[in-house]
């Protein structure tokens, strides 16, 4: 266990609901569920394959202080930001955003599963878009069809390869971006000091150092 | 020309349903004079359209018999029906109300024979029955409607037909020269008790009302179950007649939503209850009714009718808000979602579908004419600055007509304190 999540444990003790509450992003909406279960009913996922909890069981285990079994669900990690959940509920609870949440802070202190699919395109995407400000699309891409390996790669390319001519035809794809040659933000350093400063209030915010 | 006779120490009740009636009844046997104002062409509105009501399965029939007994029988009382309120100025103690009178085309002579009803030929919704049938343009709005007196439907006024019905009555209770009117009248206090709505299923778009024949309102099922109802009193679906021995029930819909209706209706989880009942007295054992809840709020001294029908093998309880319908190709609505019992996803189909459909105060959106205090849902609240006017029955919050009844009492004790304050004969 990382240094983070012992700290976590030793702050707020029992009280996962606190916790979920201030260090995880809209956790503090996860109180006003009142467990009708229109969410998971709605959830395009159906949770079978692999779904450990639907979003409202998810919700009593936080309140029910059930914190290994939260942050060790793959859950969270499996949304797929439909929102049917989110417009149906009847609290307006902002469930997609909770979900999202709750990964983020499971991550944040070192609990996320191994090799997870969804935590691997996010950080690819973020490291991405954050470096010049800009997605280099092509290198995105390429990162997320080979992390399997080079043979599974070419396969996935292949198969994508007539998408990937028609958004170069349409110029919404740039081959250049292979090499470097990219789309880039004109202030990359303001981009960057935004993001510092934004990393800043958040910590400030759930109380802890940066 | 209609005339009413009223003064400032008149007390003016808006709405005929059971809290209005009961609100002019309580206040006119104390002495004080009444007018009741009625925007249908019969008095009872919602109660008079329920089959039965709970918890003791009474016809209204009954209930509102005793009620209308009382209102016969008192002088004091001025009834006026398909009248709506349209403008109130003046203040507490002395208030002038502009009324609109629609025509009936109907006087008081009418005995409720029925000739003309023999000679309509056109057919027009029929409201009473929430528009399930079609009644002929010359009505009797219900088997006990009161006044026992037909009503012509505008849209036949200056045809033939309407010459023809106006032949067929012996009476001379005809009138197709009746016109709108407006009369001015004089009021100390005012009772609001304009009722309820139930909620327009249509915005609750997973559940498909509207679209599929085979789900419909709760209290269209009251109008099913009723023998004066369309289908006689028999449990048949919409679609194609078939007995409807398979009954889901969804509970909070539209109330209880911040989407929708943001409280609690109170009595949908006892009609609910109730109509099982309806479902098992028609069919028996062959009678299934399932409920679909997120907590059954059987209301304060209820819980031993829910109880009761807990016991019930033939009633199941599924704890979950249904997620979405959908249609099989027999016709059959099927249901959708997670039971969070155990977290087991269903797909159910059933015969038909009941919306357990909230109250929305019919005073929402309506403009009353004068100021008036209202909560978040839209019903009004008690407040100073409603002066003389106070609110009654389902107007004021989501009742059952037990509450309703209550509720009327008290505005009509209020609306007499301010009369008799008019009279000088309280302090």
């Amino acid at each position: 266990m990382s240094d983070m999540n012992q700290q976590m444990t030793a702050k707020y003790k029992n009280n996962f609901l606190k916790e979920i509450e201030e260090q995880a992003e809209m956790g503090d909406w996860v109180k006003m569920c009142m467990q009708c279960g229109v969410c998971s009913g709605s959830c395009p996922t159906n949770f079978h394959s692999g779904w450990d909890h639907p979003p409202q069981e998810l919700f009593m285990l936080i309140r029910a202080g059930k914190r290994d079994e939260v942050l060790n669900s793959n859950s969270m990690w499996n949304c797929v930001s439909c929102y049917n959940c989110y417009v149906r509920c009847p609290r307006k609870i902002p469930i997609t955003h909770i979900m999202h949440g709750i990964a983020e802070y499971a991550y944040r202190i070192g609990r996320a599963p191994k090799s997870q699919p969804t935590l691997h395109l996010s950080q690819t995407f973020w490291n991405n878009a954050t470096k010049t400000g800009r997605v280099n699309e092509v290198k995105l891409t390429q990162t997320l069809y080979f992390k399997d390996g080079i043979a599974s790669g070419i396969k996935k390319a292949m198969a994508m390869q007539d998408v990937a001519l028609g958004l170069v035809k349409a110029k919404r794809l740039n081959p250049l971006e292979a090499v470097g040659i990219s789309h880039k933000c004109k202030d990359i350093k303001g981009i960057h000091a935004m993001l510092d400063k934004a990393r800043e209030l958040e910590a400030k915010r759930k109380g802890r150092t940066a | 020309m209609t005339s009413v006779v009223a003064t400032n120490q008149t007390i003016l009740v808006v709405g005929g349903g059971i809290a209005g009636m009961t609100a002019a009844l309580e206040a006119a046997e104390t002495g004080k004079q009444v007018v009741l104002v009625e925007k249908n062409p019969y008095l009872g509105g919602r109660t008079v359209q329920l089959y039965r009501y709970f918890p003791k399965m009474c016809h209204p029939t009954c209930g509102l018999e005793i009620n209308l007994r009382r209102l016969k029988a008192n002088p004091r009382i001025q009834v006026l029906t398909m009248a709506e309120v349209t403008g109130i100025s003046g203040g507490k103690g002395n208030y002038s109300v502009n009324v609109k009178l629609a025509p009936r085309f109907v006087n008081e002579n009418c005995t409720a024979c029925g000739e003309c009803n023999k000679v309509a030929t056109t057919e027009v919704a029929d409201a009473f029955n929430y528009n399930l049938g079609k009644v002929k343009a010359a009505y009797l709005p219900s088997s006990m409607a009161y006044p026992q007196r037909y009503v012509i439907d505008p849209s036949v006024i200056g045809t033939a037909e309407a010459s023809a019905i106006k032949a067929a009555c012996k009476y001379g209770a005809v009138d197709l020269d009746m016109k709108e009117e407006t009369v001015t009248l004089n009021a100390g206090a005012i009772v609001w008790a304009t009722g309820w709505q139930p909620y327009d299923a249509k915005n609750i778009q997973p559940y498909r009302y509207g679209e599929f024949p085979n789900v419909i309102t709760n209290v269209e099922f009251e109008r099913l179950a009723d023998p004066h109802g369309p289908t006689g009193g028999k449990i048949l679906r919409p679609s194609d007649g078939k007995e409807a021995k398979n009954v889901a029930f969804i509970q909070c819909a539209g109330s209880r939503d911040e989407n929708h209706l943001r409280h609690c209706s109170r009595f949908c989880c006892m009609a609910s209850l109730k109509q099982t009942r309806y479902v098992q007295e028609a069919f028996g054992d062959a009678g299934k009714s399932t409920i679909y809840y997120i907590d059954i709020r059987a209301i304060d001294r209820f819980e031993d009718f829910y109880q009761e029908v807990k016991a019930n093998p033939n009633v199941s309880f599924v704890k979950s808000k249904v997620a979405r319908i959908s249609e099989d190709k027999n016709g059959d609505p099927r249901l959708w979602g997670v039971n969070t019992e155990g977290y087991v996803r269903y797909s159910e189909p059933h015969d038909l579908v009941v919306l357990a459909v909230g109250m929305e105060p019919s005073v929402k959106g309506v403009n009353i004419p004068a100021e008036v205090m209202s909560d978040s849902s839209g019903f009004l609240m008690a407040d100073p600055v409603n002066a003389g006017i106070f609110g009654a029955g389902c107007a004021t919050n989501a009742l059952d007509v037990n509450r309703a009844v209550q509720s009327a009492t008290a505005a009509a004790l209020r609306a007499v304190q301010v009369v008799n304050k008019v009279a000088r004969a309280e302090a």
